[in-house]
């Protein structure tokens, strides 16, 4: 019995075993907590709460045209959150997939910028790849000072996610300007072999979806059957139990580091070489932090995390529905998606703890 | 006799079940340093936890100055006039003296630091009020502690193991303020292992053995020997009438081992120098807290050497200093920690994804995929050849008894046919039975030719198990004694350090 038990209030205590129901059930109950959550929220604003929840959450799915929408935002936030669930399965936090997003569309860039004549099948390819070669490299920075100087990983990452934007203004600015644009901050429009081949005819959705489920399946494969990621599970779970077996710390956070900047690299360069087809300021709109949450609600299980893309993907294509039809400020979806991590946060807690009430402070000392 | 302090009448406390605390009587009389001995997992901390309040007995009474007490929070003893220092300090570093002091302690900071200058001044406790905690020496800081507590004006003052933490010196300056604590009105319970601490400031001793009380005694009237006796228990083992398997060859060789961790409530290491051969057993006795985990852990590869430092440890003949634990594995060595779940185990993961941690190499893997079928296979494998009573291979370790884990841990371990074994605590936890069983057949595998070396508290199990035994005492190895040669008050004396000094108990 605690010492810092109160009377009349409930006691937080350690379950014996999570079971695999109430792991189904916290992100759920998480979205519908933060579903009502912020549905009080419209309605203090004065907003029809009713109005709002058929424009955010249902109408993504009502209409062929907004669903394809959907599945275009869903493939970056499916190959990062992938990705970085991997590390943090490790208990590596990278947060500066933002950055590493950049890195990759810029380094994608490259390639139509410098040789916007070139024609060929290879050209998307290449970008692609060379894109997730600079988000895995941006991570390497952050892997280095962890290794090297034990420089905390969620602070490397996040700040240097905030370089990459002004890397990204420099270029924009600067050299990679383009000529005949008005002065405005964005590259030359790409050629049409640096785009990424449409998917389905007559919508946006291109084959980088095909690749974030080939991902998916890559990260599930690793994670639950290969010797590696059991390698960098333990190390999540219990530290001194991997050191004990003689698994390098240092490898793990590199290898942990690696994956997410290079699956949210490759996210990048299919952004500029899918539905922008240039090099913008505007690139991305958070998806290396909303990947967090989709990574966190998919409970990092590679399985889980293809659904939560698909709610978080939703959301963006909601949010900007309610924007017009319900006259939502911007930082709605913002704030849906905070509170929807927050409720998960409180969801998860119940999954490895449950109440107890406790009426007496006192034990049972006779 | 006065009228006791504080009374216990048969206090009672298990977790689990394992018995902590069986059916204590304690009288703690005024103005007296009152001593709490026994070794480690004596029960000692549970029982000052539960007269500070921190965790309430299953069962009997406690009275205070002959009322009865309630023993139900710290606050509560607090407020009755128990204040205890714990072993590790809970001080903010970056706050100073005065500061950590009025967290506890009302008052403004000009009374509290003219507090504390009297205090010092009174009991010896000098230790400047404006100084910033991490600038501050071990044995200053404890001084803040007790400083801390006896500004709430306690009666009783409940010190855990103060002497661990200390250089000779402070221990010197420290019984000096229990003395003057003692003249001043405040009664002492001094909580240790060390035997010759508790003659020099005690005047009443109380033994516990397994969580029971061995003993009430004023260790003045004893010397040492008879006090380890208490402590450690009478039925001394007879020594093993093994054959002599001498001339094996060296499979782990270590010497003149320096080493001094960087966290400074670990023990250093100095002139440590020991061999195991093929066909040997040997034992490191030694009370816990010597020294053990961190040799444990540098034999292991758990921590490793810089590499100036090298050729220092050798295993089957190699210099293994500065490798890292799967290295040393795939040497063939293989170890048991101590602890079990959070390093011999993941207490989150199967049975057979545990298999993995360490067996990894014995063809558990194809392609760098996981072979779950054979995983599964070695794991029922283990769980039938040594007993582990389980629900089945996939249920989580953190779901086994430290008993049966111990066994899955040991097995998993012997599984790997190692040429060198290491195992810290073989029988910590374990049934009688299966204690033995494992005991047998680390003696039936020594006796196949493999080197074994196991560090105990249970001087039974080392004699019952070791070929010869050395012993750790702060951080220093005795010499080799022959198990059959040696009578376990010898090695008594070599736990407690009293060997080198002079008051020497003829043999």
């Amino acid at each position: 019995m605690s010492a810092l038990s109160r009377p009349f209030l409930p006691v937080l205590v350690r379950r014996e075993h999570a079971s695999l129901a109430i792991k189904l059930v916290a992100p759920p109950a998480a979205l519908g907590l933060a579903t009502l959550l912020n549905l009080g929220l419209y309605l203090l604003m004065g907003r029809d709460p009713a109005a709002v929840f058929h424009a955010m959450l249902l109408e993504p799915f009502l209409s062929w045209a907004s669903f394809s929408e959907v599945l275009l935002k869903m493939g970056p936030l499916l190959l990062i959150a992938q990705g970085l669930a991997i590390g943090f399965r490790a208990k590596v936090f990278n947060i500066g997939a933002e950055g590493q997003f950049i890195l990759g569309a810029i380094f994608a860039s490259a390639i139509p910028i410098w040789l916007p004549q070139a024609t060929g099948q290879w050209i998307w390819p290449a970008m692609l790849v060379l894109g997730a070669l600079g988000g895995a490299l941006w991570a390497s920075l952050t892997a280095f000072w962890r290794v090297r100087l034990n420089a905390n990983e969620i602070l490397v990452s996040l700040m240097l996610a905030l370089v990459a934007a002004q890397v990204l203004n420099y270029l924009l600015l600067g050299p990679w300007k383009d000529p005949a644009g008005f002065n405005f901050p964005q590259s030359v429009m790409f050629q049409y072999d640096a785009m990424v081949p449409i998917l389905i005819p007559g919508t946006r959705v291109n084959v980088s979806l095909l690749i974030a489920f080939a991902f998916s399946l890559a990260a599930w494969v690793f994670m639950q059957r290969s010797f590696a990621g059991y390698k960098l599970q333990v190390g999540g779970l219990a530290p001194r139990a991997a050191g004990y077996a003689g698994f390098n710390e240092g490898r793990a956070i590199w290898l942990s580091l690696l994956i997410g900047g290079f699956a949210a690299g490759l996210a990048g360069a299919a952004e500029v070489a899918g539905p922008l087809g240039q090099l913008q300021r505007s690139i991305s709109t958070g998806y290396g932090y909303a990947a967090i949450i989709v990574a966190y609600l998919g409970g990092l299980h590679p399985i889980g995390i293809v659904f939560s893309a698909l709610l978080m993907a939703a959301l963006y294509i909601g949010g900007d529905n309610a924007m017009v039809s319900a006259n939502l400020p911007v930082a709605a979806v913002r704030v849906f998606q905070g509170s929807l991590l927050l409720a998960y946060l409180v969801a998860i807690a119940f999954v490895r703890y449950r109440l107890e009430w406790r009426h007496a402070a006192h034990g049972s000392a006779p | 006799m006065t009228a006791p302090l504080l009374s216990l009448r048969g206090i009672s406390k298990s977790y689990g079940q394992i018995h902590a605390n069986r059916d204590i009587d304690l009288d703690v009389a005024p103005r007296s340093i009152h001593a709490i001995l026994g070794e480690n997992g004596a029960g000692k901390s549970t029982l000052m936890k539960l007269i500070y309040g921190v965790e309430q007995p299953d069962a009997g009474t406690a009275s205070w100055k002959g009322e009865p007490l309630a023993l139900a929070s710290p606050a509560d003893a607090r407020r009755k006039g128990i204040g205890m220092v714990f072993q590790h300090f809970s001080l903010f570093e970056t706050l100073t003296v005065v500061e950590n002091v009025r967290l506890v302690v009302p008052g403004s900071k000009s009374v509290l630091a003219q507090g504390i200058r009297k205090l010092g001044r009174d009991f010896g406790l000098e230790v400047d009020p404006l100084a910033h905690v991490h600038a501050l020496s071990v044995g200053e800081r404890q001084r803040v502690e007790i400083i801390r507590c006896l500004m709430t004006r306690p009666q009783l003052l409940i010190l855990d193991e103060p002497t661990s933490v200390l250089p000779p010196q402070s221990v010197d300056k420290l019984f000096e303020t229990l003395r003057r604590l003692r003249d001043g009105g405040v009664s002492i319970l001094f909580i240790s292992h060390k035997l010759e601490e508790i003659r020099a400031v005690c005047d009443r001793a109380t033994i516990l053995r397994g969580g029971c009380i061995t003993g009430h005694v004023d260790p003045r009237d004893h010397d040492a020997h008879d006090l380890a006796r208490m402590m450690i228990g009478r039925d001394m083992p007879q020594p093993m009438p093994a054959l002599a398997h001498s001339g094996g060859e060296k499979r782990l060789e270590i010497v003149g081992l320096d080493h001094r961790p960087d966290d400074p409530f670990a023990v250093a290491l100095s002139d440590v120098s020991l061999t195991v051969r093929a066909g040997e057993i040997l034992g490191i006795a030694g009370i816990s807290g010597n020294g053990q985990s961190e040799l444990a852990a540098l034999i292991s590869g758990e921590t490793v050497l810089p590499r100036d430092k090298s050729e220092r440890i050798f295993m089957m003949g190699r210099d293994v200093g500065a490798i890292d634990a799967a290295a040393r594995r795939r040497l063939d060595f293989a170890f048991v920690p101590e602890e079990r779940l959070g390093r011999g185990a993941v207490p989150e993961m199967s049975l057979v994804l545990n298999s993995l941690l360490t067996a990894h190499p014995s063809g558990l893997l194809k392609r760098g995929l996981v072979d779950t079928a054979r995983a599964k296979a070695f794991t029922e494998d283990c769980i039938r050849q040594y007993d582990v009573r389980t629900p089945g291979s996939e249920t989580e370790a953190g779901a086994l008894s430290g008993g049966n884990l111990q066994k899955y841990i040991v097995g998993r371990e012997i599984m790997l046919s190692p040429k060198l074994l290491f195992v810290a605590q073989p029988t910590w936890g374990v049934d009688i039975g299966a204690a033995s069983a494992i005991r047998r057949r680390l003696v039936a595998l020594r006796n196949e030719g493999m080197a074994i070396l196991v560090i105990s508290e249970e001087l039974e199990e080392l004699f019952e198990l070791c070929d010869s035994i050395q012993v750790i005492h702060q951080g220093r190895l005795s010499p080799p004694l022959v198990t059959r040669d040696t009578r376990p008050e010898e090695i008594g004396r070599y736990m407690i350090g009293a060997h080198s000094t002079a008051e020497k108990v003829p043999a």
